[in-house]
């Protein structure tokens, strides 16, 4: 059966007093600094919000008890300009491996040194589909110590 | 945060997505549902108040029936929490590459 369900994309529009670059750079190896703690789809608190910056990387957050709620990974990484990361939790609030959503972000440098920011959410019909299907455990395996130490050398532009 | 909350609730059923899922092909009565769902009519009627409440399906009057259909905007709740959470989550983003950018502009260095 044909789905018709079509939401629009949320899309947002805003301006930032930097260079593209170090927009990039506070979005991802940042990204811990600005994250909302209230943003967490684990348990909570959330203790620390991560983004790995490569195509692949995840992005998740780690609870206060040390639990990891993976949200995604990043699908394309192309510093300063632009950034698409798939947010994979669907309507129930659980992360599942087969569901896309996309979140696409570009840095486009303005007049005067600033940076302007698109940002795009979309697919979000999507979200109804895979949604309490099989639950995915996509349980942390190794340790996660170290990663935002490996950002900052990483992903340190300049 | 309470609609957002159901929303997500509400379509966590498969039963319930299932209901949701043939209104997305169109407008119709509760009679309709419980005749294509293997379900009874009164279930079909709760399916669809818990719908209604989380605000992904209207309903409206044709003549004597009540038909039943989504939301405009589709996952109308679950967009509008997205949004809310985007809009958020990018002024927290923009104040912090504007604190970064001040701190910057004193001490050079990074």
């Amino acid at each position: 059966m044909s789905r018709t369900i079509q939401p629009a994309p949320v899309r947002k529009t805003l301006t930032v007093p930097a260079s593209p670059e170090r927009a990039f750079e506070v979005f991802t190896s940042g990204f811990d600094r600005w994250w909302p703690r209230s943003h967490t789809i684990g348990k909570g608190p959330l203790k620390e919000a991560v983004l790995e910056p490569r195509v692949g990387g995840r992005w998740y957050g780690i609870d206060d008890d040390g639990s990891e709620t993976n949200w995604g990974d990043v699908l394309i990484w192309e510093p300063p300009g632009r950034l698409v990361l798939a947010w994979r939790i669907g309507t129930d609030w659980q992360f599942h491996a087969d569901l896309l959503t996309e979140v696409e972000v570009t840095f486009t440098a303005q007049a005067g040194g600033s940076t302007r920011v698109d940002f795009e959410h979309r697919h979000l019909e999507r979200m109804g589909e895979g949604a309490g299907g099989a639950r995915d455990t996509f349980d942390s395996p190794n340790g996660w110590s170290g990663i935002l130490q490996g950002y900052a050398d990483a992903v340190r532009i300049g | 945060m309470a609609n957002q909350n159901l929303a997500f609730r509400a379509l966590a059923d498969a039963t319930r997505r299932e209901v949701f899922e043939r209104l997305a092909a169109g407008p119709k009565a509760v009679g309709e549902l419980a005749e294509e769902l293997p379900v009874s009519r009164p279930a079909v009627s709760q399916h669809l108040k818990a719908l209604k409440a989380a605000g992904l399906v209207t309903e409206r009057r044709d003549g004597t029936r009540r038909l039943y259909q989504i939301d405009p905007n589709g996952l109308g709740e679950v967009r509008a929490w997205l949004d809310r959470f985007w809009d958020t989550a990018l002024v927290a983003f923009q104040t912090e590459v504007a604190r970064t950018a001040k701190h910057h502009s004193r001490k050079p260095k990074k």
